[in-house]
Formats: structure tokens, C-alpha cells, sequence
């Protein structure tokens, strides 16, 4: 995870940012109230995502992440081996396409 | 400039405005004869341009007004005006009042002038805004309809952002570009779905100009041009809008945004040409976003300082990294990036990019650094390409790292590497990727790393630095991110040059192992990792090839410590097969080296505990915590991130080495099996592990954990215990031998001799045999036992047996019972003492008597005798008492069974000498009775004699026994006997009490005085147990003196007056003595009477303590002074004698003092014992005491 935010302009959203822009990808980072950090980059050719896809794409992970970590047999930190989050994953990736 | 550009649609009212008339009126008749006409004219004039806004002002001069005082206000010039001109809208006429005055009135009057102005150009600006902006609005809800244009209605919109930027609203201004932006944006993107519209098919056309963005002028009126003439070019469009969004941004302070807003539409702009498809020659966007770049840093650096600029660094390094980008990509393009410079299609095509430059714009021809002129200067030439390509990449590079961008900063550096890599400069490529590499390892970048590996062996294969080139082939071999084939490719790369002739025989080439192989399990036979001298170890290792084929290892090699461990006794084989419980398989963890998650995890810390007990006798000795992985973590950091490195691992050489030749490690896991002779004793620790392949030898420097192994030697030993817990005597008991070889081998005809001990059968059973156990307790072979006996020796053949074995067999040992020699120590009270010896080892009164025997076995394997005590246990304790019953004496024996087992006792017989006639007539009939453990038995013999008995009688008491259990025994066993004495057991006085009512009454009342009666009478004749120190004679008769004491030890009496006396006792049958004392009841009941005790009394100067103790001495003083008063005449007559119970003590308060002598019980017979008497309450005692206990 990137752990530098770029400086980009402020999306209505205060967790949701486009970070360093690239010629060929977009990348979005996330952020959760608890320093939680997700990125997502993106093939700049890629028209049909939208903000407002990249969001319901991010609030859809990070409900997933929130499911893990309810998980009590999950210790924070360790590497994520939920069936559930990686099916979330894959489908967002398939989706996308 | 800008009204120029904006349309007749705009009511000119505004933009050239017709000045309000102000009249300097003097009267009313100028007015009506000129002013009036005029007025008129000018209202028909801007009602032909239907303009609705005007203001009339009328000055009036103050003077004039004082003079005309009394005017009517209603027909003032004023009023008139308003009549004639204002008739709906009043408050278009303003009167000004002597405006050329300081007065307060003046000052008004322009106030509200200025105010009503105001107002009513704000209000005719907004109704012609909203007018305006409803048509532009209209105008875009017909953008569906076929024959719309974006361009016409990019005009318009524009126009309305020219009133704003005019009118110094940037940010309005801006938002009208911004929706034409986001609107076109839109068409483009809708188009990019399918749904086209005709007029974006324009900007479709092919790109023929690319000559970047023009920021200098504030509009480019060539660009708006020919977006009017619906001429422009996708890119024009774009150039042009992005034009005028910097503008305004500049002129809103916010050169930031341009940059940031500048990368966004380069990178929008090579997205929509390739979304639109439009045709693009190779290299024409390149150009083109080269020069924007430039363009738009310059135009930021123009309007900022130095400082402003270099803390918004974050900002603009975006586009200092795209230029980098396309500069480099033009190079390639262009063939400058090449050893041979330019071929002529290179050249070609770099003609062909600059003639779609254009000329150089006039606004920027004077400027040397313009971004034209560096375009085409870098194009120009190689040298040149290379300086400008550099001073960006070191420039980006720069910026970058400034700002923590350490990431973005090495991925420029990889580019640059690249660069070097095409211009066979390796050697200034390879910084750049270590740098790069070393930043991806901390980091834990997976792909990148194996990138950057791959360019980097690349680059080690130009340099010829053979060992680096090979380490990362390795690295690469082993990755699992690159293809197959790939893998193969490294692999080969590094057994090709291992199988190559080395130049100089014996030059190794060590690199680390982890990336070749990784030691897995490690498994030890035998499972303890402890073997005896000679004997065969064999070690088996999992090791997993990370290889992806199979590679021939000439040789694998395990380097071992050797150390003569300092403790001595861990050498032994118990200790060490104690110690290590383990099944030998030892686990190393999975190298995580190549990717670490992050710098700052150090492995946690491996604490054990660790207890170091003493051979002996398994004391404590040392304590302490071992952290195991102290290396780990005590390590320099550095070195944690130098994992490339090869020369950190140095190649040990020892002459202890496991060696394994000709292996072929397939890829995955293998195992190897390596076999070694022990030689000397002492621990071995595996150090290092390396695998030769030709002249590279792959080494894991450490292994760990720490994985030893033992090699002991022992000295033979012979061991001798019991089954049980303890060993009874008297019984046939099992004894287990147990020899352990050691290094010795025991031959045929090797045999124990076995010196007998006197006390101590040792049984031959006919059927043992000796069974024989390997080191590691597996049964090898059992042998028949063949035992000799003879008088003094027993000779045991042991069975051939190899080194390091145990032989086990099973002897029965019979300890012949011998009761302690008790002679003198009995007395008659009872309570035999036991043997002094053993007296220290007793704990409670219940732990049985032991003895030793000591046998001496000679071993085959030495010289010198192996002493073995081996202890029995009595099981039984036995105490003696006499009784007395007047004159008939009786001899009790208690027999108590201490120990767990039952027992049959037979034939109980007790032997009181040959020379006396007495007779013991025993009581007990049963000739076998049976003794449960923990129990008592009791036999009793009536003591029968015709003559004068002697004053001591030796008695022995034996009896046979054999445990219960068992139903046979193949040997007869021994009795057990028992000796003591009895002594003075001939009865010399009888004592008789008696208490007697007082006169008159016939019971005993408490609180009432009764009388005591003691009788005394003489028994006997002088015996020779009379004669003592306290017998005196006088004119042939014989008198003792005796002291009686009348003692009530429960207080149920109190004895009133002299409790005790002294009285001479003739020494002649039937002599008595009479006593008579006062008692008195305490309590009412039955009560057994108070004891009467008889002493003898010695003299005082006697050297002999009596047997009294200190305390009736202080309870009774007053007896003691008058024992005093008696004693001291006649003390000096009589002589002393020894005496058995004699101990020396001290005298009491150094005075003289007479002794007292208990009479032995067997002398005394009290007849009145357990005799009661009936006490009654007194009468007027009321008082009821209860007591309870």
C-alpha cells in the first residue's frame, strides 16, 4: 500500500483520491476512518469507470475488509485468506474486464 | 481587445456606454428651450437600440438655490424633468448637488449618485447576463439535433466568459471554460461508447501540426480562429482551451493547478486521440507533450519565484516526469539511444516530426531556452539528445527524491539504467539498478525486483562480473515470477560456466545457497543425535532445489565443529540419552530473505530455559535464559539489505566435513543421506552446507537452528539394584544386574565372581537367563545363565555381548535374618532400644532396622573389585515386657510387621538358657499364625521356677516365618530370634493401699478428710539384688530404707501433710510397714486411688544422680530439705556400687544431695492397683462443676 497520498484536488469525498496520475493507469487510493489504506489503479483507457463507480467499487471492498477483520479468528496484520474477500475481489476485477 | 471579440448582441449601453446627460441647468427656460430637446433626442436613440438603461443626473449649484428660496418645489427643473421624462421610473433622475463643494450636503448627494449608479448597473448587467446565458443555455438543448455545432457554441459560451473575465470574475470566467471542457470531454467519451456525433467526426482528422501549447499570449487568436472556422484540430481544441484555463488560473494566483491541470490534459489528450482513433504519426504526440511540458513549466516558473517554486516541487515533477518520458521515447524513436547513432529511417522520421513542428512562434523566438529550440536541438544530434535526456532524468530524478518520492525517483533511475544499458555503458547502468533493487528489496516489490534483477544480470554480464552475474542468475533461476523458460535460461547460464575449464584449478566461486537450494529437515538415526565411539551416524537432509532442472552436484558437503565437551559426565550415555527427546527430525524455518515484509520486523526473540543438573545426585547446578537467535538480532542492519552481496559469505574449512559425492538435485525436495564413523568423543555442530557444482560452490553459511551431535565413550559398568523399593531380610529377594559394556566387549566365558558374603545367600534359580539390549534398548539376543557356586565365590558366565550393549539378568539374594544384639540395653519397663546404629536413621518410631552386606564382584573388564552394599530391611520389629502378677512373673513379646508384605509366623519358641530351672510355659497355643502388615502380634510365657531364680535372666525368642503369599519356597528359611534380658524380676515388696472413710461414715465425702492406709510388707529374705548402698546391718538384721511418695497425678486428691517419707525396712519375709495419711476427695465418683511410689534411698555423697526427675525435686521442696535433714548422719557408712542405669549428671545447686532409686517394676507389686473408691458429694455442695472435654 502507498503510503504517500499525491496532491490532488479533493474529491467531495475526503476518503477517495485520484493519486499520481500516469499516462497509461489512474490510481485511486482509499483511505477507511482507521488508516486503513486501499489503492486501485486503472487502465486510463478504461472509460466506462467513472468516479462514481470507483467509489461503490471502494465502499464494496472496504465492507468486504470489514467482514474479514470481524472475522475472530483473524489477527490483524496477517495476510488476508478469506475466501469471501477474494471472490469480492475477483468478481470486481472480472466486472471491470 | 476584448470587447472586440464580443458580439452585436450585447446591448452596447453597457460596454460603450452613452453618458448620462449632465445638465448644469441655470433656469427653467434654458431647459425648456435646449435641454428639454435634447433629452428627448437621446431617449429616442436608445429606445432604437431598445436600450432601458439610463440615468439622468442634474447638477445644482447651491448659490443659485439660496436666491430662489421660494420656489415651489414643483416647478423646479427637477420636478420638470421627471415629468417629462421619468414618468414610470423616478429613480432615474438624480440630482447632484454643488458637486465641485466640500459640504456634508455634497458629500450626500454624490453618495447616493453613486449608489443608485450602482444599483442600476447591477441590475442591468444581470438582466442582460440572464438573458444572455438563457439563449447559450437554448442553444445547448439543441445539441442533439443534427446540424448543432460544438464550435458555433463553443463561441458563445466563450463570449460570455470574455464579459466575465472583463468584468475581473476569473473564477466565472473559468467555469465557463470548464463546462465546455467537461462537455467536450463528454462528446468524446460518448463517442469512445458508440455514439457519435457529426460534428466531432472533425476532430477526427489526422494530426498534422503538434507544435504544442502556447501559454505566453493570454488568447491564441490563430487557434480561436480556426475554431471558429470549424478548422481545428482535436489537439488545436484542446490547446487553445487549455490556453485560456491557465490564463484565468494565473490570474487567479493558482500557477499550481495550471501544473496539475497540465498533466491531467496531456495524459486526457493521448487518451481521446486514441479513444477517437485518430492517426497520429509515430512520435507527433511525443513532440507534443515534450513541448507542452516545457511550455507550461516555463510559463509557471515565469510567473513564480525560486522559492515558490522549489516547495511546490510536488506539483510540477509530474510534468518534469513526463517530459523525461516522451524525450526518452522520442530517442528511441528516432534512434538516438544506440551505439551507431541515427540510420538514415531514423533521420527520416526525425525530419518528418520536426517539419510537423512548425516555425518557431515569434513570442518565444528571442527566448534561448524556449521549448522549440531544446526540441530541436535534442533531435539534432546524439551528444545532444544525450545532455538534454540527461539533465532531465537528473533533474526528475532530483525533485523526486526531495520530496520522499523514493519509488517514482528509482523508476527513473531504471529508465536512465536502460539508457546506459543501450549506450554499453554498464557500468554507469548498474548504480541505478542496485539503487533500485536495494529499494524493492526492503520494500518487499515482488515483480519489480525480478525486473530489475533481470536488467541488472544483464548489465553484470557486460561488466564481467562473473560471481554477481551468476548470484543473480541464481536469484533469477529460482524466481518464480519469471516463465519456465526464462528460469531455464538463468540456470543454464549458471552450469555452463561452472562446467567451463577453469583457468586456474581450485578458484572457487562461493555463492549463497538460499537462492539454489533451501535446507528443509534434517533427521538423525539414531533419533538422539548421540552415537558411541565407532559406532555409525547417519544423518538425512531434505534439501529443496529451487532450480527448474535437474542439476549434478559433485559433492555435497557438511562442514562440523568439533569440541570436547568441558562437563565430562554429558559424555555419558545416560545423561545424553536423557537429554534428547526429540524424534531427530529438526525443522528449519522457510527462508523468507528474498522478499521481507517490511525492515523493522526482527524475528522475535527465542528464549529457552535452561537447567544444568549435577550428575550426582540431579541437583540443580545452573540456571539461566538462552536466547537462541541472539545472531538474528544482534546483527548489523546494513547487512540485512545486502543480500546480493556474495562476498558475506566466506567458505569455512575444517578437517571435520560430512561429504556426500555425485548428487543429482532434482527440482523440488531431495533428500540426502550422509553416513559417518564416530572417531572421538565430544560434541559436533553442523556449521555450514555447501554444494559444489564445477568450480561454483553454493554455501549456507549458517545452519540454524544449531543442530549437534554427540559422540561418547564409556567406561563398562556394572549396576546392581532391587526389584522392589527396599530389600527385606530373611525372604528370598530379586536383584537386578545390569552391566553395560561400554567399550568393552564381553567375550564368551568373561564371568562375574561373586565373593560371598557371610550373611547373604546368593539363590541360583535354575531357569534365568540374561537377556542383552542394544544402545538404543532393542532387545539383540536373551542367553541362558550359567551360575557356579562355591564356598566362598559365585561365578557368574555372562554372555557375549558387543560393545555399547546391556546385558540384564536377575539374581535372588537371601539375607539371613539376625536379630540386633540387644545383651544388656533391654530393661524391664519394656521399649527395647533400638540399635544405636540406626538410631540417626530414625525418623518416626516405625522405620525398620537394616543391615548391610557388602559383596565384592570381580568384572572381566578390570582389575580391581566392584564393592556392591546392598541393604536389607528387618521386617519386624520386636519389644519385650514383664509382668507381674504378685509373685508370678510373665514375659511378653510383641512381634510388629513393619514392612508391606503379610507373614506366617511358626513355632514360637523362647529359649531362657540351660543352667536355671525356670520354665517359660507358653500361653499361646497356635503353632501358626498369620501377621498382616503394619500388625502386631503377641506371645506370652508364664515364668515357673523351683529355686531361688538369678537376678538376670537371658531370654532368646525366635520364631519361623515366611511370607504368606507364597506357597513354597525352595529353601528352608531361618528364624527369626530375638534376644534380651530380664532382670530383677523376683518381687520384693507389695504394696497395698487403702482408703478408708472417716469414723462414723460410710462413704467418702468430697471435701471431707479420709484416711490413707499404705501397707508395705518385705516379701522375701536378703537376696542378692538387696545388697546396695542403701542395706544396713545391725545386730544381724538387714534394713533398707525406702521412700514412699504418694502421688495423684489425675488431682482427684489432695494429699494433706507429708506426702512422702522415709521409712527403714527390715530385710526379712514379712516385714511390713505400715503408713497412714490424710487424703481428701476433690471430686465425687468412683476414684481410683493415688499412686504410691517406692524408691530406694541412697546417700547423699554418692557420685550417682538419682533417677528422679529435676521437677518433683522443685514441685516438693520441702521434701528435699528434709530428705536433707535425714541423710546427712549416716550418708559416709555406705559404699557404692555401680548400677546399669547410672548416668552422670550434675549435682543439684552443688549441695549435697541424696539419691533416690526407682525400684525395677518386677520388684514392686502393687496390689492395690485399679482399686476405687466410691466418693460422694458433700452436702451442702451445691455447686454442680461440669466439665467438658
Amino acid at each position: 500500500e502507498i503510503s504517500a497520498w499525491g496532491s490532488l484536488v479533493a474529491r467531495r469525498e475526503r476518503n477517495l483520491r485520484q493519486l499520481y496520475p500516469t499516462g497509461t493507469s489512474k490510481v485511486y487510493g482509499y483511505v477507511t476512518n482507521s488508516k486503513v489504506k486501499f489503492v486501485m489503479v486503472v487502465d486510463s483507457s478504461n472509460t466506462a469507470l467513472r468516479d462514481n463507480e470507483i467509489r461503490s467499487m471502494f465502499r464494496k471492498l472496504h465492507n468486504s475488509y470489514t467482514d474479514v477483520m470481524c472475522n475472530p479468528f483473524y489477527t490483524p496484520g496477517d495476510r488476508i485468506q478469506s475466501r469471501a474477500f477474494d471472490n469480492m475481489v475477483t468478481s470486481m476485477m472480472i466486472q471491470v474486464c | 481587445m476584448l470587447p472586440r471579440l464580443i458580439s452585436n448582441s450585447w446591448p452596447q449601453a453597457i460596454f460603450l456606454p452613452q453618458l448620462p446627460e449632465v445638465l448644469g441647468l441655470q433656469d427653467t427656460e434654458v431647459y425648456k428651450a435646449t435641454v428639454k430637446d435634447d433629452l428627448t433626442k437621446w431617449q429616442n436613440v436608445l429606445k432604437a437600440h431598445s436600450s432601458v438603461d439610463w440615468l439622468i443626473v442634474i447638477v445644482e449649484n447651491d448659490a443659485k438655490k439660496k436666491n430662489k428660496t421660494n420656489i415651489l418645489p414643483r416647478t423646479s427643473i427637477v420636478d420638470k424633468i421627471r415629468n417629462d421624462f421619468c414618468n414610470k421610473q423616478s429613480d432615474r433622475c438624480v440630482v447632484l448637488s454643488d458637486p465641485l463643494k466640500d459640504s456634508s450636503r455634497t458629500q450626500e448627494s454624490w453618495n447616493a449618485f453613486l449608489t443608485k449608479l450602482r444599483t442600476l448597473l447591477l441590475m442591468s448587467f444581470t438582466k442582460n447576463l440572464g438573458k444572455f446565458e438563457d439563449d447559450m443555455r437554448t442553444l445547448r438543448e439543441k445539441r442533439t439535433e443534427p446540424g448543432w455545432s460544438f464550435c458555433e457554441y463553443f463561441m458563445v459560451q466563450e463570449e460570455l466568459a470574455f464579459v466575465f473575465e472583463m468584468l475581473q470574475q476569473f473564477e466565472d470566467a473559468l467555469v465557463q471554460y470548464d463546462e465546455l471542457d467537461a462537455l467536450f470531454s463528454q462528446y468524446v467519451v460518448n463517442f469512445g461508447a458508440g455514439d457519435g456525433a457529426n460534428w466531432l467526426t472533425f476532430f477526427c482528422q489526422p494530426v498534422k501540426s503538434w507544435n504544442g501549447l502556447v501559454l505566453r499570449k493570454p488568447i491564441d487568436m490563430e487557434k480561436r480562429e480556426s475554431i471558429q472556422r470549424r478548422e481545428a484540430t482535436l489537439l488545436d481544441l484542446r490547446s487553445y482551451l487549455f490556453s485560456r484555463q491557465c490564463t484565468l488560473l494565473l490570474f487567479l494566483q493558482r500557477p499550481w493547478e495550471v501544473a496539475q491541470r497540465a498533466l491531467e490534459l496531456l495524459h486526457n489528450c493521448v487518451q481521446e486521440l486514441k479513444l477517437l482513433e485518430v492517426s497520429v504519426p509515430p512520435g507527433a504526440l511525443d513532440c507534443w507533450v515534450f513541448l507542452s511540458c516545457l511550455e507550461v513549466l516555463q510559463r509557471i516558473e515565469g510567473c513564480c519565484d525560486r522559492a515558490q517554486i522549489d516547495s511546490n516541487i510536488a506539483h510540477t515533477v509530474g510534468l518534469w516526469s513526463y517530459a523525461t518520458e516522451k524525450l526518452k521515447s522520442l530517442g528511441y524513436l528516432c534512434g538516438l539511444v544506440s551505439e551507431k547513432g541515427p540510420n538514415s529511417e531514423d533521420l527520416n522520421r526525425t525530419v518528418d516530426l520536426l517539419a510537423g513542428l512548425g516555425a518557431e512562434r515569434p513570442e518565444t523566438a528571442n527566448t534561448a531556452q524556449s521549448p522549440y529550440k531544446k526540441l530541436k536541438e535534442a533531435l539534432s544530434s546524439v551528444e545532444a539528445f544525450e545532455k538534454h535526456y540527461l539533465d532531465l532524468s537528473h533533474a526528475t530524478i532530483e525533485m523526486y527524491t526531495s520530496i520522499g518520492r523514493i519509488r517514482s525517483a528509482k523508476f527513473v533511475g531504471k529508465d536512465l539504467a536502460e539508457f546506459y544499458m543501450r549506450k554499453k555503458a554498464p557500468q554507469k547502468a548498474e548504480i541505478y539498478l542496485q539503487g533500485a533493487l536495494k529499494n524493492y528489496l526492503a520494500e518487499g516489490w515482488a515483480l519489480p525486483i525480478t525486473h530489475t534483477r533481470k536488467q541488472l544480470a544483464e548489465c553484470q554480464k557486460h561488466l564481467g562480473q562473473i560471481e554477481n552475474y551468476l548470484q543473480t542468475s541464481s536469484l533469477l533461476a529460482s524466481d518464480r515470477h519469471l516463465t519456465e523458460e526464462e528460469r531455464r535460461h538463468f540456470c543454464r547460464e549458471i552450469l555452463d560456466f561452472a562446467s567451463q575449464p577453469s583457468d586456474s584449478p581450485g578458484h572457487k566461486i562461493v555463492l549463497p545457497m538460499h537462492s539454489f537450494a533451501q535446507l528443509r529437515d534434517l533427521h538423525f538415526d539414531p533419533s538422539n543425535a548421540v552415537v558411541h565411539v565407532g559406532g555409525v551416524l547417519s544423518i538425512e537432509i531434505t534439501m529443496y532445489s529451487q532450480m527448474p532442472v535437474p542439476v549434478h552436484v559433485e559433492q555435497i558437503v557438511v562442514n562440523v565443529h568439533f569440541s570436547i565437551e568441558k562437563n565430562s559426565y554429558r559424555k555419558t550415555a545416560e545423561w545424553l540419552t536423557k537429554h534428547k527427546t526429540a524424534n531427530g527430525i529438526i525443522n528449519f524455518p522457510p527462508e523468507t530473505a528474498p522478499f521481507p515484509v517490511s525492515q523493522n520486523s526482527l524475528p522475535a526473540l527465542e528464549l529457552y530455559e535452561m537447567f544444568e543438573r549435577s550428575p550426582s545426585d540431579n541437583s540443580l547446578n545452573t540456571t539461566g535464559i538462552i536466547c537462541r537467535n541472539v545472531h538474528m538480532l544482534l546483527r548489523r542492519q546494513e547487512s540485512s539489505s545486502s543480500l546480493e552481496m556474495p562476498s558475506g559469505v566466506v567458505l569455512e574449512e575444517g578437517p571435520h566435513v560430512l561429504r556426500c559425492s555425485l548428487v543429482t538435485l532434482e527440482p523440488g525436495a531431495n533428500k540426502i543421506t550422509f553416513r559417518t564413523q564416530a572417531k572421538e568423543p565430544g560434541t559436533y555442530t553442523l556449521r555450514q552446507l555447501c554444494a559444489s557444482v564445477g568450480s561454483v560452490w553454493f554455501v549456507l553459511p549458517h545452519i540454524y537452528p544449531i543442530v549437534q551431535y554427540d559422540v561418547y565413550s564409556q567406561e563398562p559398568q556394572l549396576h546392581v539394584e532391587p526389584l522392589a523399593d527396599s530389600l527385606l531380610a530373611g525372604i528370598p529377594q530379586k536383584v537386578k544386574f545390569t552391566v553395560t559394556t561400554g567399550h568393552y566387549t564381553v567375550k564368551n566365558g568373561d564371568s562375574l565372581q561373586l565373593s560371598n558374603a557371610e550373611a547373604m545367600l546368593i539363590l541360583c534359580p535354575v531357569e534365568s537367563r540374561a537377556v542383552v539390549y542394544s544402545n538404543t534398548r532393542e532387545q539383540s539376543s536373551d542367553a541362558v545363565l550359567r551360575i557356579q557356586s562355591s564356598d566362598k565365590v559365585t561365578s557368574i558366565s555372562l554372555p557375549a555381548a558387543p560393545a555399547y550393549h546391556v546385558i540384564e539378568f536377575e539374581l535372588e539374594v537371601l539375607s539371613l535374618p539376625s536379630a540386633p544384639a540387644l545383651g544388656g540395653e533391654s530393661d524391664m519397663l519394656g521399649t527395647p532400644e533400638p540399635h544405636r546404629k540406626y538410631k540417626d536413621k530414625q525418623k518416626t518410631g516405625h522405620c525398620m532396622v537394616t543391615t548391610d552386606h557388602k559383596v565384592s564382584i570381580d568384572c572381566p573388564w578390570s582389575i580391581y573389585s566392584t564393592v556392591i552394599a546392598l541393604t536389607f530391611s528387618v521386617p519386624f520389629r520386636t519389644t519385650h515386657a514383664l509382668l507381674s502378677s504378685g509373685t508370678r512373673k510373665y514375659v511378653q513379646v510383641c512381634v510388629e510387621n513393619l514392612s508391606d508384605l503379610d507373614f506366617q509366623l511358626s513355632d514360637s519358641y523362647l529359649d531362657t538358657g540351660d543352667g536355671t530351672d525356670l520354665q517359660p510355659v507358653p500361653l499361646n497355643t497356635q503353632s501358626q499364625q498369620h501377621i498382616h502388615s503394619k500388625q502386631s502380634l503377641f506371645f506370652v510365657w508364664e515364668l515357673k521356677w523351683t529355686e531361688e531364680p538369678p537376678p538376670s535372666l537371658p531370654c532368646r525368642f525366635s520364631v519361623g516365618f515366611s511370607p504368606a503369599s507364597e506357597e513354597q519356597l525352595s529353601i528352608s528359611l531361618k528364624p527369626y530370634t530375638y534376644e534380651f534380658q530380664v532382670e530383677n524380676f523376683f518381687t520384693l515388696y507389695n504394696v497395698k493401699a487403702e482408703i478408708s472413710p472417716p469414723s462414723g461414715m460410710e462413704y467418702c465425702r468430697t471435701g471431707s478428710l479420709c484416711s490413707l492406709e499404705v501397707l508395705i510388707t518385705r516379701l522375701s529374705d536378703l537376696l542378692e539384688v538387696d545388697k546396695d548402698e542403701a542395706l544396713t546391718e545391725s545386730d544381724e538384721h538387714f534394713s533398707t530404707k525406702l521412700m514412699y511418695e504418694v502421688v495423684d497425678n489425675s488431682s482427684n486428691w489432695a494429699v494433706c501433710g507429708k506426702s512422702c517419707g522415709v521409712i527403714s525396712m527390715p530385710v526379712a519375709a514379712e516385714a511390713t510397714h505400715r503408713v497412714h495419711m490424710e487424703v481428701m476427695p476433690l471430686f465425687a465418683g468412683y476414684l481410683p486411688l493415688p499412686d504410691v511410689r517406692l524408691f530406694k534411698y541412697l546417700p547423699h555423697h554418692s557420685a550417682h544422680s538419682s533417677q528422679l526427675d529435676a521437677d518433683s525435686w522443685i514441685e516438693n521442696d520441702s521434701l528435699s530439705v528434709d530428705k536433707h535433714g535425714d541423710e546427712q548422719p549416716d550418708g559416709s557408712s555406705l559404699g557404692s556400687r555401680g548400677s546399669v542405669h547410672s548416668v552422670c549428671s550434675g549435682e543439684h545447686k552443688g549441695l549435697p544431695m541424696p539419691r533416690l532409686q526407682a525400684l525395677p517394676a518386677g520388684q514392686v507389686f502393687n496390689s492395690s492397683s485399679g482399686t476405687q473408691v466410691l466418693v460422694i458429694p458433700s452436702q451442702d455442695d451445691h455447686v454442680l462443676e461440669v466439665s467438658v472435654t
